[in-house]
């Protein structure tokens, strides 16, 4: 499955494996995963939110912008939601081309869009409370990088 | 009938993950407008519609999008995966 959404952890190494092995032939393989990160060192969990339903659609819509747009083999999302401990990982992207840069940018378009395009919410649990991730202005105006001219 | 799904902190301030509700609305944003008058804290948790976004039947959507027809209509702050 080239998109998936789940609470449970997922092995990175089985899964680049996996993809790998399903994309022979292809002269390139770009991966990237998400962790939960612990600025302060105050985070007790991350909990992310989705909108079940909706969220497969809008990761195999942006998947298939990226199939369409750069020369593939193929392309992968796995996302998950439910509560995170620091450093676990919250995500993966992978991608497979004949050359390295469709690969790459593939997977940086994949990463811009899933930032503010694809329906999950994230929620910093801390020591003193809890508080709801702001969207930042930069992860919109990313997307302004990929507009067609 | 139309479900109305909120996300988030819509949903906390709101109380609810989703109502179902009676509505004339032709528009999203005249939804919200009824939305308002429902309690004091639907009137607070759409007071700053530049942090709000909208799905209609599961597509990103704008507030002046027609709603006639739709089944499920969801609002939630700006998305924040990856």
């Amino acid at each position: 499955m080239s998109v998936r959404v789940q609470s449970e952890p997922f092995d990175m190494g089985a899964e680049v494996d996996a993809f790998t092995t399903r994309v022979a032939g292809a002269g390139a393989v770009v991966t990237f995963s998400g962790l939960v990160r612990d600025d302060g060192g105050t985070l007790a969990a991350m909990e992310i939110e989705h909108y079940p339903g909706m969220i497969e659609k809008a990761l195999e819509t942006i998947r298939a912008k990226a199939m369409d747009r750069w020369s593939l083999a193929d392309a992968m999302i796995i996302h998950r939601f439910g509560s995170l401990r620091p450093g676990e990982q919250i995500m993966m992207v992978a991608t497979a081309a004949r050359h390295r840069a469709d690969a790459f940018k593939a997977a940086d378009f994949l990463m811009d869009y899933l930032k503010s395009r694809a329906p999950f919410w994230k929620k910093e649990v801390g020591k003193d409370g809890a508080e709801w991730v702001a969207a930042k202005d930069q992860d919109e105006s990313a997307l302004s990088r990929w507009k067609k001219s | 009938m139309i479900d109305v799904l909120y996300f988030a902190w819509l949903r906390e301030r709101i109380g609810a993950p989703r109502e179902q509700i009676e509505t004339s609305a032709a528009t999203v944003a005249e939804l919200v407008e009824e939305l308002k008058t429902r309690s004091d804290a639907h009137a607070l948790a759409f007071s700053d519609m530049a942090s709000v976004r909208v799905a209609v039947d599961q597509e990103l959507s704008e507030m002046s999008a027609e709603i006639s027809g739709a089944r499920e209509i969801a609002f939630f702050p700006p998305m924040t995966g990856g």
